[in-house]
């Protein structure tokens, strides 16, 4: 095999771990929250959900109709010789994943029309590149992102003067204004700083981290437990339908130098069906997935 | 909280019994329509086209499923709903031309649905979000296809169901709604919440 066909095949693989299993700790997390949860129809909507999952997993099905529209992020050891390509291996892959698992083709053209079948087209699958100091392997995590959730993302061009606290309005404001649309129980990724873009790229990013994993720098890390907190005051509860435990599973931040004029911040919201897979390739061939175990 | 079991063609005397938090369960035919495909029945409706089924007493869903085609036959692989809030800008005129009288969908609609589901007798029942395998063991086959040049997700599947659900009245023909009284109530906790973040609203 060649290392080219190793990596198509690792992401294809990637994209059925990610459509048919829960990452343990988000399947673990919401297995907790129906038992903590005492309003009945947001308990009767968890017990579904974990069912859901449960048989998901057994029968290697998709758990959600809407297996999202392909997002790559792509890390690259710095002492990784062999990257050449990989836009066109993940292509490959994204196409041969919507066939083979089956998957729903998502990829539509939004000034003509028509869906292209096979989830690639014009800048999709949408490919993140980052550089790792040090390291000899490619990483490569599969997060398809549903469109449900997506439609309840924000971006918050705040003055400076507002500050933290209008930074908590926005959050809480953009939570209620989405209800029971996103499909919680939610985690809520959110980005502060840099620009308009940087926000909200930091804020989906964070949907990466694991779940209960608190930021190091002490003063976002309460942030994030308060506002975890108050949102799940709002009684939003799962599916809207009114509960006190399960609007949100987490809250993510992080943040960048900002411009002395803006405080931009970008809110990504991601369903209950957090959905990601990882895998380390190294350069031997050899393969690590991170997130699901292999047969 | 009552539990009611339907079957196609479903009446408008029908759903005057039901009231939001009731769960309901469908058995007979169901057809699959999100934006495109309101968009285009209303469009033909309107140059007095007919429609490739009678859409009368049926269910409409709001789903975009997976599917796969196995020796010329289509299966559903998983289908749970979509957000239906994106079809508010056509459900009214939906309801009153087609006397469609249940909605199956997700996260509740607007006012300007809420109204007409009061004014034709009609419906809104929610199946659990992204729950597409479970909601998949409720549809036993696909009895048609339409307009499939939209894309599988937003064409017109017509699929024969059995017990499907549990679905959660949302919104009754009584002018009531289940997500409407989550969000005043939320709006009621906003003073609480502040004072725990430390800001005001």
């Amino acid at each position: 095999m060649t290392f080219y066909q190793l990596i198509e095949d690792t992401t294809v693989k990637l994209h059925k771990f990610a459509a048919t299993q829960l990452p343990n700790e988000v399947s673990e997390a919401l297995k907790k929250m129906q038992e903590a949860e005492t309003s009945p129809p947001s308990k009767a909507a968890l017990s579904t959900i974990v069912d859901n999952f449960g048989i998901a997993e057994e029968t290697a099905t998709p758990m959600c109709q809407d297996t999202g529209i392909h997002i790559y992020y792509v890390n690259i050891g710095e002492n990784f010789p062999k990257v050449l390509g990989i836009e066109s291996i993940l292509r490959k892959a994204s196409a041969r994943a919507t066939k083979e698992i089956p998957l729903r083709p998502n990829a539509v053209n939004p000034i003509v029309g028509g869906n292209s079948g096979d989830n690639t087209g014009r800048h999709i699958p949408y490919i993140n590149y980052d550089f790792i100091p040090g390291a000899d392997y490619l990483e490569i995590t599969v997060f398809p992102k549903g469109g449900g959730s997506e439609n309840m993302c924000a971006l918050g061009m705040l003055k400076p003067g507002q500050g933290i606290n209008g930074i908590k309005k926005f959050v809480i404001e953009t939570i209620l204004n989405a209800g029971g649309q996103p499909c919680p129980p939610v985690i809520v990724g959110v980005g502060i700083g840099g620009g308009a873009d940087i926000a909200l790229k930091l804020g989906k990013k964070q949907l990466m981290r694991p779940l209960g994993q608190r930021h190091p720098e002490p003063e976002i890390a309460q942030l994030e437990k308060d506002l975890l907190k108050a949102i799940n005051m709002t009684g939003i509860g799962s599916m809207g339908l009114g509960g006190e435990v399960s609007t949100a599973l987490d809250v993510k931040i992080d943040y960048a130098h900002r411009h002395p004029a803006s405080l931009p911040v970008g809110i990504a919201i991601q369903c209950w069906a957090a959905r990601k897979s990882t895998a380390r390739i190294y350069q031997d061939g050899r393969v690590e997935f991170l997130t699901h175990k292999e047969d | 909280m009552a539990e009611y079991h339907f079957t196609t063609p479903i009446t408008k005397e029908d759903v005057q019994k039901l009231r939001i938090g009731d769960v309901i369960y469908v058995t007979g035919t169901v057809f699959t329509a999100r934006d495109e495909a309101h968009e285009r029945a209303l469009e033909m409706a309107k140059k007095g086209e007919s429609m490739p089924i009678d859409f009368e007493g049926l269910a409409v869903y709001h789903c975009g499923p997976v599917v796969r085609k196995v020796d010329d036959q289509w299966e559903i692989v998983a289908a749970g709903p979509t957000t239906s809030t994106r079809m508010d800008i056509f459900e009214d005129e939906f309801i009153q031309t087609f006397g469609v009288n249940v909605i199956i969908g997700k996260g509740g609609m607007g006012a300007r649905t809420v109204k007409a589901m009061q004014e034709y007798k009609a419906v809104y029942t929610a199946f659990v979000g992204g729950a597409a395998v479970v909601a998949a063991k409720g549809i036993k086959r696909v009895k048609e296809v339409h307009w499939l040049d939209l894309g599988t997700p937003e064409c017109l599947w017509v699929l024969d169901v059995e017990k499907f659900g549990p679905l959660i009245v949302g919104i009754d023909t009584y002018g009531e709604s289940l997500f409407q009284n989550v969000a005043d109530e939320a709006q009621k906790k906003l003073p609480q919440i502040g004072e725990f973040l430390g800001i005001s609203f």
